[in-house]
């Protein structure tokens, strides 16, 4: 027996095994040659040189860090220092940071690890250790400079421009002013701003204020003052940016909810045990297809068009894209349930509406609810890109920040916040559907 | 069971002695809560739409009757030079045909991601079973970040073009798609992996050759699935960033009237790739899991 079938059993096994061999090299290549085309198509090659690196070092530098400008205007003599060089950030006339001092028309700068810079009358110099003074004078409105030879490649020398880049910061001399940039970690201005009351107070010096300390204005509390100093911070806006927080949780849930509820009864309609009319059944599976092939793109644009930007237009526009995905899954959820419940409440003589209400619903809303509560985490995510578009929500304030290409550290607050908050509805909306669903 | 209801803590108990009474109390207890909550659940949405309504810039009810004012608009233009469409369809199609390799490329690269760090972060077929939070945690932070961020911020660093979207959205497909695949590898019969194993395959020819068969239909089921999503968000993405047919209808749009048959064009491009490739993977998903 064995030995009259095993050359045909043998012979279909081996070219089986051949076949599967082929196909398990054909489906990498096919996938490589379709890679190698998308490279070729995407031009990988040109990226490499169109990359800006230095961009990735500034934006990287800007999350954990800040840097603070000293600028001397060299035709007024006037000496700004200025958080990221930003207006909110500037210190008040008489307010210096302790790294520079001032003394009349001179002004040092200490730079750290007896880095040390100072500007005065006749230029402004430069002592980096172990290498001498870069000393920079004006001569008929242009720079000269003096300093150790060779000249090492990180000071540049142009006709109208000296800079200077170390460890410990950035130096620049051109004919209208010389600056000076300090690099330092973190979040600078993050709690107060400069001409905050409480500004480089400690975390003791506050809760002593806070709990004892007389009133610094005589209308209302220190904790209160506080808390309106910090909420209307100038230069990082956190009274904007947790209602815009706000807002696009708001978008997702309205949208993601209305939704539900405007997809619940057209999924009836689209259900074929609960529809008998073959026509209405056709016209409302073809609406949701209509829906949800448009896309929520084209929806938004159109809708934003007739609404406006604002939170309003989001989530009209995720309600609308979700009816037609909602009212599919609904559809079919309610084809798949168990008949035999509804029949039960039939033969009590209840009517089409009491038998959907006590034999259906309780059978679908774990389905319905899962679904729900899925896409409402995921519409936190679509709200996020719908708020670029219409202009509202926390997508806007990025898309803002990331325009102006120089504030980063906002870019990478935002950024962290997104994540945080789309973690948030994530574990909510878990935790919810383990309540609702399993505990009941 | 009444007692079950009611908790394990001493207060009000209802009387057994009359169970209809107690069913009945039961019964309007629930309906409380239900009612309870109800009322809660549309306090919240009639206040949320009144607050979203405050903070929009146009009213509900004066954006009513313009919403086909805008379409009618497009239309009525395109209508007029409708003779022009053929070649705008035509002159589009590369454009469309980047949207589309964008996503595909970004789903194989990020069902490639899926694949291993899913495996890693399966309970019994893991690598290294003290790392499994790790490999978790980073596929929920890859979910978590919306594709836009990425995309904006590579395309500072890298300029435009569609490599920034394809990393975002790779980014993120990584993310979801492990969740998911990883959800299936769960249920996978693990005697094949034992099998393997006693005859001294190492890990990787353990997942390659008894995990992998048993879930590839499902996981390339949830692959086309993702491919879907990946097309809309390529397109989404171009319109707010750079590349494929999301930048020409941004441009379209921007330009504004004299170049509406253009956006009718996009739009039609658009849905009709959508619907397509909808079609398409519903039938093969379908294949998939059902057939065989």
């Amino acid at each position: 027996m064995t030995a009259m079938h095993a050359p045909g059993l043998a012979g279909t096994v081996t070219r089986r095994f051949a076949a599967r061999t082929r196909l398990a090299f054909a489906i990498p290549a096919a996938i490589l040659v379709y890679l190698i085309y998308a490279a070729i198509s995407f031009d990988l090659a040109g990226l490499v040189q169109r990359a800006r690196f230095d961009n990735a070092a500034i934006l990287l530098g800007d999350f954990w860090s800040h840097k603070t400008h000293v600028t001397r205007d060299n035709r007024t003599d006037a000496v700004t220092i200025a958080i990221e060089g930003e207006n909110k950030g500037t210190y008040p006339g008489g307010m210096l940071p302790d790294w520079v001092t001032s003394d009349g028309t001179v002004t040092t700068i200490d730079l750290g690890d007896g880095h040390i810079v100072t500007y005065d009358d006749a230029g402004a110099r430069y002592a980096v250790p172990g290498y001498g003074t870069i000393d920079i004078r004006p001569q008929g409105g242009k720079p000269v400079l003096t300093a150790p030879q060779p000249i090492p490649d990180w000071i540049s020398v142009a006709e109208n421009k000296v800079s200077v880049t170390t460890d410990q910061g950035r130096f620049s001399y051109s004919r209208s002013k010389v600056e000076t940039f300090r690099y330092e970690p973190g979040w600078e201005l993050w709690f107060f701003t400069l001409d905050s009351p409480f500004y480089g107070k400690s975390w003791g010096e506050l809760i002593a204020l806070a709990a004892t300390g007389d009133r610094i204005d005589p209308a209302r509390s220190n904790l209160g003052y506080m808390v309106s100093e910090f909420w209307t911070n100038k230069m990082w806006r956190h009274g904007d940016v947790a209602w815009a927080i706000f807002e696009t949780i708001l978008m997702a849930f309205l949208g993601t909810m209305t939704a539900a509820l405007v997809a619940l009864p057209l999924g009836f309609l689209a259900a074929r045990n609960f529809s008998p009319l073959g026509p209405l059944r056709f016209a409302a599976r073809r609406v949701f297809d209509f829906i949800r092939g448009v896309d929520g793109l084209i929806w938004t644009i159109i809708l934003s068009r007739a609404f406006g930007p604002g939170p309003m237009t989001g989530a009209i526009a995720i309600a609308l894209t979700d009816t037609g995905t909602f009212g599919k899954t609904f559809s079919e959820a309610l084809e798949n349930i168990d008949e035999k419940q509804v029949e039960g409440i039939q033969s009590t003589g209840a009517n089409s509406l009491q038998r959907a209400r006590f034999g259906v619903i309780p059978q679908v809303t774990p389905v319905l609810l899962s679904q729900i509560l899925y896409y409402l985490e995921s519409n936190t995510r679509s709200a996020t890109v719908i708020g670029a578009i219409v202009g509202g929500g926390i997508g806007l304030l990025l898309t803002q920040a990331i325009i102006t290409q120089k504030d980063w550290e906002e870019v990478a607050y935002y950024m962290v916040l997104i994540v945080l908050m789309v973690m948030l509805m994530d574990s909510l909306s878990g935790w919810l559907r383990r309540k609702l669903i399993k505990g009941s | 069971m009444v007692d079950a209801a009611f908790g394990p803590e001493q207060g009000q108990r209802p009387n057994l002695a009359d169970p209809r009474a107690a069913y009945l109390e039961l019964v309007r207890r629930k309906r409380m809560y239900g009612g309870i909550l109800l009322l809660v659940f549309i306090a919240l949405m009639a206040s949320g739409w009144r607050l979203a309504e405050d903070r929009n810039a146009g009213g509900f009810l004066d954006g009513l009757h313009q919403i086909f004012a805008f379409p009618a608009e497009v239309l009525s233009e395109a209508w007029e030079k409708r003779a022009l469409l053929p070649a705008i369809f035509w002159d589009h199609i590369p454009a469309l045909v980047e949207t589309i390799n964008i996503a595909a490329v970004a789903t194989l690269l990020g069902a490639l991601a899926a694949m291993s760090l899913s495996l890693l972060a399966t309970r019994g077929l893991a690598r290294w079973p003290r790392l499994i939070p790790l490999f978790r945690r980073t596929m929920d932070a890859l979910r978590a970040i919306p594709e836009i961020v990425i995309a904006l911020v590579l395309i500072y660093i890298l300029g435009g073009g569609p490599v920034p979207a394809v990393i975002a959205i790779a980014l993120h497909t990584g993310g979801a798609l492990g969740k998911l695949f990883s959800e299936v590898a769960e249920n996978a019969d693990l005697k094949p992996v034992e099998g393997l194993a006693s005859v001294g395959a190492n890990w990787s020819q353990r997942m390659w050759l008894g995990v992998i068969p048993q879930v590839a239909p499902n996981w390339l089921s949830y692959a086309l699935l993702r491919f879907e999503i990946n097309v809309r968000a390529s397109a989404i993405l171009g319109f707010v960033g750079e590349g494929g047919i999301g930048h020409d209808l941004k441009l379209a749009m921007q330009w504004g009237q004299g170049r509406y048959d253009e956006v009718v064009a996009i739009f039609a491009l658009l849905f009709v790739t959508i619907v397509v490739i909808d079609q398409v993977s519903d039938r093969y998903r379908q294949k998939l899991v059902k057939g065989n």
